[in-house]
């Protein structure tokens, strides 16, 4: 009895391992914007959503193999975050900071009703991806699309330190991000960083709505596993690249502990409520988080 | 009769960079220049000097197209270079012309290292090998740079004005817009800021519209120089003619007789004697 829950705790830690880089990831693609245009992007959570009814789109009705499905999803939100930039975003440069942030609330919810309106209420649920829908990772069952999450993570993490440090594109977004006049005096185009950082971003966001929707099927609950990317950048410093990924880990690894807890405790959704009472938690003791610039205060 | 020499060497190989009787407004209404006119002849250093708040930064970011990044506009007047007319295009389109701008202060990327700083100094460029080589030649050039493996915010401030004209001469200028190197560096360093830009410009052939408060050092480099007051231009002249100059020597060369004025008798006596 005590040894099988000591299995369960290991099963959920690396659950909330995997679940955790997820948020890291989809908090890197939110930095991302921040750091570029000081755009706090409240519709983060609907690039997920967005993305998996795309993917489950083209699964569903054109019956692609995920294999072509999953990069063709990519590219679509790629083109996405481009549209959405130059069309939406780009007229507000100059405006307030606040106005814009209003704005991407907007667009939240218009997101959201756009989804139910084109793919209905209930949620769907993806087709049989992989032939064994569980692996077994030293002793604990692990969902094959976590595995698969993890792997696919570690190369968006990767490709960012890549593109930071040797893409001239990657130079550029940091050079707009630390000083946009001084950029620009270079010969950067402010314009194309902007667009770019929101292709990314939507782009790398629909990873992890692809993964939460094959695991739990497609809905708007998605929008809420984005909306845990808050606390998990605010943990990490809102300016952050390395913060958010540190940061969504410490959130996945602490809401899966809640769930041991809850056991014992038998509080109820323990889970749900943990990474907010940690949002609270580091606003208050260390509001830059883990890894933030002290002086993002001044924007 | 130098300055005839000069107008008539203009006549025959017309200026590279010519800025004729412009106006700047920021945010649509705050006057800053009104009708100021200069030319820079290829391969000269051109000093342009005046007081602060006179609209030194301002001519130079309406040449390189950098008071749009300010909501400045030039509402009248013409910027003309190589023969075309620029006011109006965006920055990256002014630099891929070869003109570079190197800002007041130098705004160095203090978050990435020297290299990467001179990497995006390359931005507008697309010969990957042509890049590696010329960061080499940057390293030659300021050998210190190459020592510094760190975050360039650390650098001395020597070290990060070397590395603003490094990272200029990676987007290969043809014009350089120098904003006030001098700022804040100790007097041996001012010196050899200036020795650098003089090397560029004889080694190089690059040419140079220097912006000053040291006039002193700016006129040893340049061969011509305009004084400005108020976002105009209030009086031109060669070097020479410049530095004997009564006015200049007083304003600008730290009064000739030797004795200090103390700042409140200099300020009345600026108003007294203003050109303009
Ligand atoms: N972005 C701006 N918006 C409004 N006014 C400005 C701006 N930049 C400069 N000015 C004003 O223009 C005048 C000239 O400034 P500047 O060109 O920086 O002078 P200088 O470089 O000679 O010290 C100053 O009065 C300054 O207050
Ligand atoms: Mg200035």
């Amino acid at each position: 009895m005590e040894n099988l829950r000591l299995d369960f705790l290991y099963q959920l830690m690396l659950t909330g391992l995997i679940i955790g880089t997820l948020y890291g990831v989809v908090g890197m693609s939110f930095v991302l914007i921040y750091k570029a245009s000081k755009v706090i992007n409240m519709a983060q959570g609907e690039f997920l959503l967005i993305g998996a009814w795309i993917c489950w789109y083209f699964l569903i009705e054109y019956q692609l193999p995920f294999w072509i499905g999953f990069p063709l999803t990519l590219i679509v939100m790629m083109v996405f975050g481009i549209v959405l930039q130059v069309v939406v975003l780009r007229p507000l440069i100059g405006e307030p900071i606040i106005s814009v942030i209003m704005v991407t609330i907007g667009l939240s919810i218009v997101f959201q009703a756009l989804m139910k309106w084109l793919f209905g209420v209930s949620p769907q649920p993806y087709p049989q991806i992989f032939a064994s829908p569980t692996v077994d990772v030293l002793g604990a069952q692990i969902r094959t699309v976590y595995v698969l999450s993890i792997v696919v993570s570690l190369v968006i993490v990767g490709g960012f330190a890549w593109f930071f440090k040797f893409s001239k594109m990657g130079l550029a977004m940091r050079a707009t991000a630390f000083d946009q006049q001084a950029a620009q005096s270079l010969g950067v185009s402010v314009k194309s960083v902007f667009a770019m950082s929101w292709a990314i971003s939507a782009m790398v966001s629909s990873v992890a709505g692809i993964v939460v929707g094959v695991v739990n099927s497609v809905s708007s609950d998605l929008s809420f596993f984005g909306i845990k990317v808050f606390p998990a950048v605010i943990l990490g410093g809102l300016d952050s690249i390395i913060g958010a990924v540190v940061g969504g880990i410490i959130i996945g690894l602490l809401e899966h502990f809640a769930v041991y807890v809850d056991l014992y405790a038998g509080i109820g959704n323990l889970q749900q409520i943990v990474p907010f009472y940690v949002l609270v938690i580091i606003l208050m003791i260390k509001p830059y988080g883990l890894f933030g610039t002290r002086d993002i205060e001044r924007v | 009769m130098t300055a005839a020499m000069a107008e008539g060497a203009a006549e025959t190989a017309p200026p590279l960079l010519s800025v004729n009787n412009i106006e700047v407004v920021y945010n649509d209404v705050i006057l800053v220049l009104r009708g100021l006119s200069l030319e820079v002849p290829k391969g000269e250093i051109i000093a342009l000097l005046g007081a602060n708040g006179a609209g030194k930064s301002t001519t130079l970011k309406a040449i390189s197209g950098l008071l749009k990044t300010e909501d400045g506009e030039v509402t009248r007047g013409s910027i003309s270079y190589d023969g075309e007319t620029i006011n109006g295009l965006d920055p990256g389109a002014i630099v891929r012309k070869g003109i570079f701008q190197v800002m007041e202060g130098r705004r160095i990327i203090q978050d990435m290292t020297a290299h990467e700083n001179l990497r995006l100094g390359a931005h507008t460029r697309r010969d990957r090998a042509g890049i590696a080589a010329d960061i080499e030649r940057v390293y030659a050039y300021f050998p210190r740079l190459k020592e510094r493996t760190g975050l360039a915010g650390y650098l001395s401030g020597g070290e990060q004005q070397m590395l603003a004209i490094g990272r200029a001469l990676m987007a290969k200028p043809k014009l350089i817009l120098m904003d006030e190197p001098s700022m804040g560096l100790s007097p041996l360093l001012v010196r050899e800021v200036f020795g650098i830009i003089e090397q560029l410009n004889r080694d190089l052939g690059i040419t140079i519209l220097l912006v000053e408060q040291n006039a002193r050092m700016a006129l040893e480099a340049a061969s011509y120089g305009y004084i400005m007051e108020n976002g105009k231009v209030v009086l031109d002249g060669t070097a020479e003619q410049l530095k004997s100059n009564e006015d200049v020597k007083e304003f600008y060369l730290g009064g000739g007789g030797g004795e200090r004025r103390s700042f409140k008798n200099l300020k009345s006596f600026k108003r007294r004697k203003r050109w303009l």
